[in-house]
C-alpha cells in the first residue's frame, strides 16, 4: 500500500545505492542490464526515482508523511473507482443502445428479407392458380412483396459490412432477385398462353427461392440473431472490475478513518466522510443501476426476442406451407420424391409433402409462440392463430380429398376460394382465408411482442442512463474529500 | 536392350488385349448374373419415367419368347363381362388416371373460365370414347391426375379402372399390369432449337447438354449407351430434371443445348415453343397402351374392342385437331401396324 507510483520511473534507468524491495523495482533491475550502473569513479548519479523511492522511505518515517501518502492513495483508489466504473457501464450502455438500436431491427430487418421472399413466392403461385382470373390485388400483393424483397435487401446492404458474410449473401441475393422475377413472368406468360409449360416455370422459380435464395436469408438472418446475442452478452456482463475498486476504495477509507480515531480520538472527519459517502453512492448506484438494467434487458431477451423469434419462424413456416398448398395443385403431380414412410419405400408429392412438414413446424412454433406468450394481450392472438391453423388443416384434408377423387376444380375452389355448389359444397370455404387470418393473427402478436421489447429493452438501457457521467462526477468529489479530509490532518502539524 | 523394350512392347500389347479380354467375360458375367436377380426388383418398384424402366434387356421369359409386347393383348370382344365391367357398370362411371400436364394428351386449360373446366387432348378422346361404348355416355368418366411414377400402384390398389396416360408397353410392366392393345406408336427422338447444329440422336449431339427426365427411358439409353462406350453424350453432360416438361424450360433458359424424351411428348414441347422443332428419326420404337389391373380381362377385350372400333373412326380426328400440327399431317408412323396381332 505503500509505493505505488511506480509508473513515474524512467523504465531504462538502472537503480543505484540500496535497492529496495520493492517488486516493480526488482523487475525493472532485472529487466535493463543494458546499462549497467556506472564504474567505479566517484558515486553513481542517483535518479530521480531513487531520491523519490528514497524521500518515500524517509517520510514514512514520520507521521505527517505517512499522511500524504494515505492521502494520495485514498484519493488515487477512489478516482480509479470513478473511472472504471464510467467506463465498463458506459460500455454496456453502448451495448444496450446496440441491442435497441442496431442489432435487434438489423435482426428484424433480416427476418423480414426472409419473409418477404417467402410471401412473394407465395404471392406468385397464388396468383398463378388463379390462371387468367388473377385478381389485380394477388398481381398487386406480389409486386409489393417483391418490392418490400428490394427495400430490406438495400437496407441490409447499408447496414452490413460488404465483405461480411451478411454483406456477401446480400450481394447474391440482389444478383438473384430479378433472375427469380424473370422466370415468375416467363411462367405468367406460359400459363396465360394455355401452356403447361408455365407450371414447369413457377416450380423452378419456387426450386430456386427455397434452395437457393430462402437459404440465404437465413443465413443472414441467423449472423445477425448472433450479433444480437453478442450485444446482449456484452451489455449484461457484470462490472467486476468497477465492483472490486469500489470496495477496495471504501475499505481504504474506512481503514483511514478508524487509524484517524485511534490517534486522535476524534470520530469524524469531514472530508474523509464526504468521500466515503461518494464513493457508497456510486458503489450502490452501480450495483442497483445494473441490476436494473440487466433485468430489463433480460426481460427483453425472454419476453421479447425469443416471442419474436419463435414468431418470425411460424410465420415463415406457414408462407411456406401456403406456397407448397398452392403448388401441390400447380405441379398436378408433375414433381415426385422417395420417403421412407414406417420403414416402406413410397412416392409422394414433393409439394404436398413439404406442406406435411411445414404445418408440423407451423403447430411446434405456434406452440412455442403459446408458452412465452406472457401476458393476454400477447396470448390471445397466438391462440386465435392455433385455431385458424386446425381450421386450415381440416379445409386442406377436404381438398386434398376432391384432387384424389379428380375433382380439380373443386379442390382448387377450396384452396383459393370459388362458389359452393351442390358437387363443392365447401367450394366457398378456402383454406387462403385460414392462411390469411394465421398471417394476420401472428402479424397482430410480432407488432405485441415488438412492443414489449422496446419497452423492457429501453428500460435497460435507461437504468443506465446517467450513471457513467454520475460516476465520474461523484469520484472527483469522493477523491477532493479525501485528500481534504487528509489535509485537514496535516496542517495540525505545522 | 532392344529385345528386352520389343518383348516388354510386346507383353504390353497383350496385357491390354488381356483386359479386354477380363472385361468382356465380367460383362457377360455380369449380363447372365444381373437380369436374375434384378428383374423382380427393378419391376416391382414400378418406376420408371415415360417410357421403359431400365433394364430393358431384364425380360421375363415369357414376355420374350411371345413376341413383341405390344402383340400380347387379349383379342377384342364387346361383349365380355367379369368382375371389373360388372363393378363399373354398378358404380356407372369409369375412374381413369391421366396426365394434367401433358400438353395435346393430357391437359387442363387455365384460362378456361367454365366452372367445370374439363381436361383435353388426345388421350383424353381415347378415355371418352372408352366410356361412351362401355356405359353409353362419354361424360362417365371421372379422371385421376397420376404422377408417372404412380401409374401401376394406382392401378395396382384399385384407385383407378384404367391408365391412359402416354404409356409404354413393355414386359416389365407387363408383369404387374395388364395393356391393351397399342392405340399409338412413337419412339425416342431429340428435340432441339431450331437453330441448333444438333440434327438426331448423332454425333452433332457431342459436347452439348442433353436434358432428360430422371429416371425415363432416354436416360436408360444414355447410360447403357455410355456404358457400352458408344456415347455421345458424356455423364457431365446430361442435365436431369424432375419431369420430361422441366427439360424445355431449360431449354429455353439456355440451360440446356436439347432434349431426349417421347417423340409423342417432344411435339407436345414443341407445340408450347415455336422455336424448337423434333429433329432426326425416331432411334427406337415404342407403343402407348391403355393399362388396366392384371386381373381385369374383361375389361382388357372390351377396351380393346373399343381401339378397333376408334383406329377406325375417331383416331384420325383426334389426331388432326391434337397432334397434326407438330407430328406433320400424315399419321402413318404414329398409326400403330396392322393387323394387330393377339396373344389368343
Amino acid at each position: 500500500m505503500t509505493y505505488t507510483p511506480k509508473g513515474s520511473a524512467p523504465p531504462s534507468a538502472p537503480p543505484a545505492g540500496p535497492v529496495p524491495a520493492v517488486p516493480p523495482q526488482a523487475t525493472h533491475a532485472s529487466r535493463s542490464p543494458v546499462a549497467p550502473p556506472a564504474p567505479d569513479g566517484g558515486p553513481p548519479r542517483r535518479t530521480a526515482f531513487a531520491e523519490g523511492v528514497d524521500q518515500l522511505r524517509a517520510a514514512a518515517t514520520t507521521e505527517p508523511g505517512r499522511l500524504r501518502i494515505i492521502g494520495a492513495v485514498l484519493a488515487l483508489l477512489v478516482v480509479a473507482f470513478g473511472s472504471v466504473t464510467a467506463w465498463q457501464m458506459n460500455d454496456r450502455a453502448s451495448a444496450a443502445d446496440d441491442v435497441l438500436h442496431g442489432s435487434q431491427p438489423l435482426s428484424s430487418a433480416a427476418a423480414n428479407i426472409y419473409s418477404s421472399l417467402a410471401d412473394a413466392n407465395t404471392a406468385a403461385s397464388s396468383g398463378f392458380l388463379a390462371g387468367g382470373q388473377e385478381t389485380p390485388e394477388s398481381r398487386a400483393k406480389y409486386e409489393q412483396e417483391i418490392e418490400e424483397a428490394a427495400e430490406n435487401l438495400a437496407t441490409a446492404a447499408s447496414a452490413s459490412d460488404p465483405d461480411s458474410e451478411s454483406g456477401q449473401r446480400v450481394r447474391e441475393l440482389n444478383e438473384l432477385l430479378p433472375e427469380y422475377k424473370g422466370l415468375v413472368e416467363r411462367a405468367r406468360v406460359n400459363n396465360r398462353l394455355g401452356y403447361p409449360l408455365g407450371g414447369a416455370y413457377l416450380r423452378y422459380a419456387n426450386d430456386k427461392m427455397q434452395q437457393d435464395m430462402l437459404l440465404k436469408a437465413k443465413e443472414i438472418y441467423d449472423n445477425e440473431n448472433e450479433r444480437l446475442r453478442d450485444d446482449y452478452a456484452d451489455a449484461t456482463s457484470y462490472p467486476w472490475a468497477a465492483i472490486a475498486l469500489g470496495v477496495l476504495a471504501l475499505g481504504g477509507l474506512v481503514w483511514a478513518q478508524h487509524r484517524n480515531y485511534r490517534r486522535t480520538n476524534r470520530v469524524l472527519n469531514h472530508g474523509l466522510v464526504a468521500a466515503t459517502a461518494a464513493s457508497t453512492i456510486v458503489l450502490l448506484w452501480l450495483v442497483a443501476g445494473h441490476t436494473l438494467a440487466r433485468s430489463g434487458l433480460n426481460d427483453s431477451y425472454d419476453n421479447g426476442v425469443r416471442s419474436l423469434t419463435v414468431l418470425n419462424d411460424a410465420r415463415i413456416a406457414s408462407l411456406k406451407a401456403r406456397g407448397n398448398e398452392n403448388l401441390t395443385l400447380i405441379s398436378r403431380g408433375a414433381q415426385t420424391e422417395k420417403v421412407v414412410i414406417d420403414g416402406d419405400e413410397k412416392d409422394v408429392d414433393t409439394f404436398d409433402h413439404s406442406f406435411d412438414a411445414d404445418m408440423n413446424d407451423l403447430t411446434k412454433q405456434l406452440a412455442a409462440a403459446q408458452s412465452l406468450a406472457d401476458d393476454d394481450s400477447g396470448a390471445k392472438p397466438v391462440k386465435a392463430a392455433v385455431a385458424n391453423m386446425e381450421e386450415w388443416l381440416d379445409r386442406h384434408e377436404s381438398a386434398r380429398a376432391a384432387d384424389e377423387l379428380g375433382d380439380y376444380q373443386c379442390a382448387l375452389s377450396q384452396v383459393i376460394g370459388g362458389r359452393s355448389t351442390s358437387e363443392c359444397e365447401a367450394g366457398d370455404k378456402p383454406t387462403g382465408d385460414c392462411f390469411k387470418n394465421v398471417d394476420d393473427n401472428l402479424d397482430i402478436a410480432l407488432q405485441h411482442e415488438k412492443r414489449e421489447f422496446t419497452q423492457a429493452a429501453q428500460g435497460g438501457r435507461d437504468a443506465m442512463t446517467g450513471l457513467p457521467v454520475g460516476a465520474a462526477v461523484l469520484a472527483v468529489l469522493g477523491a477532493a474529500g479525501a485528500v481534504l479530509g487528509i489535509g485537514r490532518r496535516l496542517s495540525e502539524y505545522r | 536392350m532392344s529385345a528386352v523394350r520389343r518383348l516388354r512392347a510386346g507383353l504390353r500389347g497383350w496385357g491390354g488385349v488381356g483386359a479386354m479380354a477380363v472385361l468382356c467375360a465380367l460383362t457377360v458375367i455380369f449380363a447372365l448374373v444381373l437380369p436374375v436377380s434384378g428383374t423382380r426388383g427393378e419391376g416391382s418398384t414400378g418406376t420408371g419415367g415415360q417410357g421403359v424402366a431400365r433394364g430393358t434387356q431384364a425380360r421375363t421369359d415369357a414376355c420374350e419368347t411371345e413376341g413383341a409386347p405390344q402383340d400380347q393383348s387379349l383379342s377384342p370382344s364387346g361383349s365380355a363381362t367379369g368382375d371389373a365391367i360388372e363393378r363399373i357398370r354398378k358404380n356407372d362411371f369409369i375412374t381413369i388416371g391421366v396426365d394434367q400436364n401433358s400438353y395435346r394428351w393430357g391437359y387442363r386449360d387455365p384460362n378456361n373460365t367454365d366452372e367445370k373446366a374439363e381436361l383435353e387432348g388426345f388421350d383424353i378422346d381415347i378415355a371418352h370414347r372408352i366410356a361412351e361404348k362401355i356405359l353409353g355416355d362419354p361424360k362417365k368418366v371421372r379422371f385421376k391426375a397420376v404422377p408417372t411414377i404412380q401409374r401401376i400402384p394406382a392401378l395396382q390398389d384399385g384407385k383407378v379402372d384404367m391408365v391412359v396416360r402416354t404409356m409404354t408397353i413393355s414386359c416389365d410392366r407387363m408383369e404387374q399390369v395388364a395393356f391393351s392393345q397399342p392405340y399409338f406408336e412413337t419412339g425416342q427422338q431429340v428435340l432441339a432449337p431450331k437453330s441448333s447444329t444438333v440434327k438426331g440422336y448423332d454425333k452433332t449431339l457431342t459436347g452439348k447438354k442433353v436434358c432428360v427426365a430422371s429416371g425415363s427411358t432416354a436416360l436408360g439409353r444414355l447410360e447403357d449407351d455410355e456404358d457400352a462406350g458408344k456415347a455421345f453424350v458424356t455423364p457431365a453432360d446430361i442435365v436431369k430434371v424432375p419431369n420430361q416438361l422441366d427439360c424445355l424450360v431449360r431449354l429455353q433458359l439456355g440451360e440446356a443445348d436439347a432434349v431426349i424424351t417421347d417423340g409423342a411428348l417432344a411435339a407436345s414441347q414443341a407445340a408450347q415453343d415455336p422455336t424448337v422443332e423434333l429433329t432426326g428419326e425416331p432411334f427406337t420404337t415404342e407403343y402407348y397402351g391403355v393399362a388396366m389391373n392384371l386381373e381385369a380381362d374383361d375389361l382388357v377385350r372390351q377396351v380393346n374392342q373399343v381401339l378397333v372400333d376408334y383406329l377406325k373412326d375417331g383416331w384420325q380426328t383426334s389426331y388432326d385437331k391434337w397432334l397434326s400440327p407438330t407430328l406433320g399431317k400424315s399419321s402413318t408412323n404414329s398409326r400403330p401396324p396392322t393387323p394387330q396381332k393377339y396373344s389368343d
